[in-house]
């Protein structure tokens, strides 16, 4: 099995995501190459040195400096028809979700987004993933000669290792054409802010925090715990927050080590995004709120008495470690 | 300007999901079907085009079964120009590349400008379609975004979220779009519109008439569902009583000791 993980670089960085699709690559077998897509990248390629990899492929242009479906796709494609994989992973993310589904049709390969489970038999490859906003989940089997699969960020774990590979690095040439669309600008949100889909903790606010004034009080307790912020749709619906914080149905789907649900009652379209999550921590008044039936611990207790004292006590903790 | 909007008819969202005897799909006994949430979005954009360029027409397309006709009823209502349904058999589950295909071939037909779909299908929840049509169709496709605007000389503008930050890209037109939540406020359909869609008709056309029958089923053979699940509740979830102080900190503990996540 011969496997092509594309590696994803944010703000000069490799995405923890894209380790944890090459960890799980390198568990399934001994033939995993890398790519890298994008301009003045090539150092990039000894951060991946902890993994034993067959080759490292570096596709880096000044036509990659700024993000193009139509330039990555065929960075990705003629990597593709260098390296021959069986297998194409990559992370869940945007990049991803852009880019190799435009390669995968265009080889006529099945292909799979967001999978949380992953085993390679002869002949075909097993994926599990949540459908219906993980109201439910199906295994697949996909077959033929190429397989494109994305991988849910925060499922496949981290390879720990302190090896040092001298990985071997090759330069794909190619020729671009100016982009049919293309990045024209990048806003970048605030250091604070850690993206929900990956946050290893998430503190979400839903109705029970009462009005937008009360979100400093959850980025508090976020701060205190390195967490991402979250919401429940109701009150992205009624403008306390924007949507990017939304979890849930229509919203993100995450699966986080620990969940923090504050004041949320627990609609089923909120549960569909979260209840994958490792730890549920429930804080709500109403005892016979849903969210008590998913929590691993549930507090009936008011946010504004319970918050303020867990943030508290989390700092506590901190300090005396 | 010639505009495509792909659309779907989904479970509704509130619906609680439940799965067919053999557990290799779900059981849509009683469950009401709607249009899928991202698909008002990609509409109501294309719809605001037609509002200010009233030349502008607006075709909605949908495949699957019966429940589609409803969804494209609704688009009519809403003042779209035109539908058409292409009808599968009702036991076909379609792989992402399949749906794609048959899109693709229906799309290819026409010369669109713009095409606007929903960023994913409430279901499978792959997001893949647009990327895919924009391969099949040789048209440059942006997903997930939340502003649109056109500029002068056939280009456009948009905005999307991405992970940790907001992307503005500019292109050229035809493209395919995909919507997600925040770019508009979905309009209601007005009882005239109600009235008028009932009158329209619905083009019809199936996977024969389109000649391409035999390759989607060769493609749909590349995925095959081996079993569906519904997820385990939680089970020997604690309550943690007592007083504030004591709830918040018997909480520090069992998060360090026993559920080691701190």
């Amino acid at each position: 099995m011969k496997i092509l993980v594309l590696v994803e670089v944010r703000h000069n960085q490799i995405r923890k995501a894209s380790l944890e699709s090459l960890s799980q690559a390198c568990k399934l077998s001994s033939q995993v190459c890398a790519l890298i897509i994008g301009h003045k990248v090539k150092d990039l390629a000894n951060s991946l040195s902890k993994f034993k990899l067959s080759k490292v492929y570096l596709v880096d242009n000044e036509a990659l400096a700024n993000f193009s479906n139509d330039n990555y796709a065929k960075a990705l494609a003629e990597t593709i028809k260098k390296a021959s994989p069986n297998l194409v992973l990559a992370a869940n993310t945007i990049m991803a979700k852009d880019i190799m589904p435009n390669v995968a049709a265009s080889l006529n390969s099945a292909m799979l987004t967001d999978v949380v489970e992953l085993k390679v038999n002869a002949g075909s490859i097993e994926a599990v993933k949540p459908v219906y906003s993980a109201k439910a989940s199906c295994t697949y089997e996909l077959t033929g000669s190429l397989v494109f699969l994305t991988l849910r960020p925060n499922v496949f774990d981290l390879v720990k290792s302190d090896d040092s590979h001298n990985n071997e690095v090759e330069n794909i040439e190619t020729t671009f054409d100016k982009p049919r669309s293309v990045v024209v600008e990048t806003n970048v949100s605030g250091n604070s802010q850690i993206e929900l889909s990956e946050a290893p903790i998430i503190v979400s606010g839903g109705r029970g925090i009462k009005g937008p004034e009360n979100w400093p009080m959850l980025q508090e307790l976020c701060n205190a715990l390195g967490a991402a912020l979250g919401a429940s749709r109701a009150v992205v619906d009624a403008g306390w927050i924007s949507h990017q914080h939304q979890v849930g149905q229509t919203g993100k789907t995450v699966s986080p080590q620990l969940y923090i649900a504050c004041g949320i009652s627990g609609a089923i379209q909120h549960l569909a995004g979260m209840s994958s999550s490792k730890v549920i921590v429930a804080i709500n008044k109403d005892p016979d709120a849903p969210i008590f039936k998913h929590a691993t611990y549930g507090i009936v207790g008011d946010v504004f008495e319970i918050v303020p004292r867990l943030t508290k006590e989390i700092k506590a903790m901190h300090e005396n470690n | 300007m010639k505009i495509a909007v792909c659309v779907k008819s989904v479970p509704d969202t509130e619906t609680k999901i439940a799965l067919n005897a053999n557990k290799t799909n779900i059981d849509t006994n009683g469950v009401k079907f709607i249009t899928s949430p991202y698909d008002e979005f990609a509409l109501e954009e294309a719809l605001k085009i037609k509002d200010a360029n009233p030349d502008t027409t607006v075709t909605c397309i949908s495949l699957g079964s019966n429940e589609s006709k409803e969804v494209l009823r609704d688009c009519l209502a809403r003042g779209a120009s035109d539908s058409v349904h292409i009808t599968v058999d009702d036991g076909l589950k379609l792989t992402p590349l399949a749906t794609a295909k048959i899109l693709a071939k229906v799309l290819g037909e026409e010369k669109y400008d713009l095409i606007f779909c929903g960023q994913q299908g409430v279901g499978t929840d792959n997001s893949m379609i647009p990327s895919m049509l924009g391969s099949l169709l040789n048209v440059t496709s942006v997903n997930m975004i939340i502003s649109f605007s056109l500029l002068e000389g056939s280009k456009f503008s948009v905005k999307r979220e991405i992970e940790g930050a907001q992307e503005t890209i500019e292109g050229s037109l035809p493209a395919i779009l995909s919507a997600q939540k925040g770019l508009n406020e979905p309009r209601y359909p007005s009882i005239k519109g109600v009235m008028a869609a009932r009158k329209k008709e619905i083009k019809t056309l199936d996977l024969n008439t389109l000649g391409i029958s035999d390759e989607i089923n060769k493609i749909n053979d590349l995925i095959k569902i081996k079993a569906m699940a519904l997820p385990q509740g939680k089970t020997g979830g604690k309550t943690i009583d007592g007083d504030p102080d004591n709830q918040v900190k018997e909480l520090v503990s069992l998060l360090r000791q026993e559920a080691k996540v701190l």
